[in-house]
């Protein structure tokens, strides 16, 4: 019995990697906005602006404070009540950018505050404005302690957007979900969407740890 | 438009509200004693000495991480029943959230115990301490203190993924929502108090884990 099912399941293979497709998609773009905005937002949250820090550090709060599934049905479900008629995969790029620059932000801000005090001041020393305090002294140092939760962030990231299949974007979970409904086997068609993330994730997790061990355990705490 | 937002059909609905909060609570509490409990035994397996005890443990802890919850939630949802094994959707909901946050766990509380500096234990050791004396006396206090708010901060997780229960149709916060948007079409009320309940939560537990933090750094210099 297993022997058909297993037959049906590895015919339906291209779909998944469609499903694959979509889920690397949404997340990669996620990813490139995410960081940007993520860095941007880090860096006024380590300043000393009053106004926009606060107002930052309310929304990273409010963000890390609900389920990523609220998010995605809150933007999905009322925006078009204001007029906003997104369609499923810019809705998800948005909530999962959005996700992931609160989440990278706290990173980048608590990278730039792991910077010996002294470093600055002798940037300002040596006359070195704001921009090339940042550029040349603040970042280089802050990104050896950054990069490991850089990338476990990332991962999170990958992870997380399998809940953009609850509006129906059809990544690899979503595909799962309407596979099962043929296939009526849960371990085995599970167990391929399992796999697949599992591939993505895994080697990124390796990566993490050995950039961790490699730029010393400084990161962490 | 927020002249037109219905407080009055949220009051309607506050009853609900209020038991899908305590439906949030006790799914995500359950989980949280669950994942302890599976975490230490996860952690003991992982760092036990056999290969034959360590290595399915270490697979267990890096499936669980390396794939989301939703994706696990189906495989249970759908798998356990293709298996011949009939459950409640309350008790796939809350193997889900156990199995995965204790391969998180394990990891916290693995980094707790090796957090000890080994010269503790060496001294524990020639000091004539057994290793449950060791434990009880020595390691766990001190891996307790440095655990707690990483503990707190799992939790925090554990309340948020609860809502993915919502999509096997179990009764939480996200749920009410997804009510109020089908029965009033108010999307906007529904997700919005839903997402307010888990603020509360949210900003409670936030507040136990700056006390935990403050209590460790006490433990440290005291």
């Amino acid at each position: 019995m297993w022997g058909v099912y297993l037959e049906q399941l590895l015919q339906s293979l291209p779909f998944f990697l469609k499903g694959l497709w979509m889920t690397i998609a949404v997340s990669g773009l996620s990813l490139v906005a995410g960081t940007a905005v993520g860095f941007l937002w880090g860096i006024v949250r380590s300043s000393r602006s009053g106004v926009p820090k606060a107002l930052i550090g309310a929304w990273v709060d409010v963000i890390r404070g609900t389920p990523f599934l609220v998010q995605i049905f809150i933007l999905f479900f009322i925006l078009p009540e204001f007029g906003v008629h997104l369609e499923a995969f810019p809705a998800a790029v948005i909530a999962l950018s959005n996700l992931a620059a609160c989440f990278i932000c706290e990173i980048v801000s608590a990278g730039i505050e792991s910077v010996p005090h002294g470093q600055r001041e002798a940037a300002v020393a040596s006359g070195l404005n704001g921009y090339q305090q940042l550029r040349h002294v603040i970042l280089p140092q802050a990104l050896r302690v950054m990069l490991p939760p850089l990338v476990g962030q990332y991962v999170l990231l990958i992870k997380d957007s399998s809940v953009v299949s609850a509006i129906g974007v059809v990544d690899v979970t979503r595909v799962g979900w309407l596979t099962v409904q043929r296939i009526p086997q849960g371990i085995l068609v599970f167990g391929l969407v399992g796999l697949l993330y599992f591939a993505i994730c895994y080697p990124l997790i390796q990566l993490s740890n050995s950039l961790e061990k490699r730029l010393g355990r400084s990161s962490r705490r | 438009m927020l002249e037109t937002f219905n407080f009055r059909v949220i009051l309607e609905y506050l009853p609900l509200y209020g038991s899908c909060l305590l439906a949030t609570l006790w799914l995500s509490g359950a989980g949280l004693a669950g994942s302890l409990a599976v975490g230490c035994a996860a952690c003991a397996l992982r760092t036990s000495r056999f290969r034959l005890l360590s290595l399915p443990a270490a697979a267990y802890i890096e499936s669980i991480r390396s794939t989301p919850l939703l994706a696990q939630l189906y495989f249970l949802y759908f798998g356990l029943p293709s298996l011949g094994v009939p459950v409640t959707e309350t008790t796939v909901g809350i193997l889900a959230l156990t199995l995965n946050s204790g391969a998180y766990m394990a990891e916290i509380i693995r980094g707790g115990i090796q957090s000890i500096a080994p010269g503790q234990i060496e001294a524990a050791i020639s000091s004539g301490l057994s290793y449950l004396q060791r434990m009880r006396a020595i390691v766990l206090p001190q891996a307790i203190g440095i655990t707690l708010p990483p503990m707190l901060g799992q939790a925090i997780v554990l309340v948020k993924d609860s809502a993915l229960l919502s999509l096997i149709s179990l009764m939480e916060l996200t749920r009410a929502g997804q009510i109020l948007t089908s029965e009033r079409f108010m999307p906007a009320e529904g997700f919005l108090t839903s997402a307010v309940f888990y603020l509360l939560i949210y900003y409670a537990l936030k507040t136990l884990t700056v006390w935990s933090r403050k209590r460790l750094i006490y433990l440290h210099t005291g």
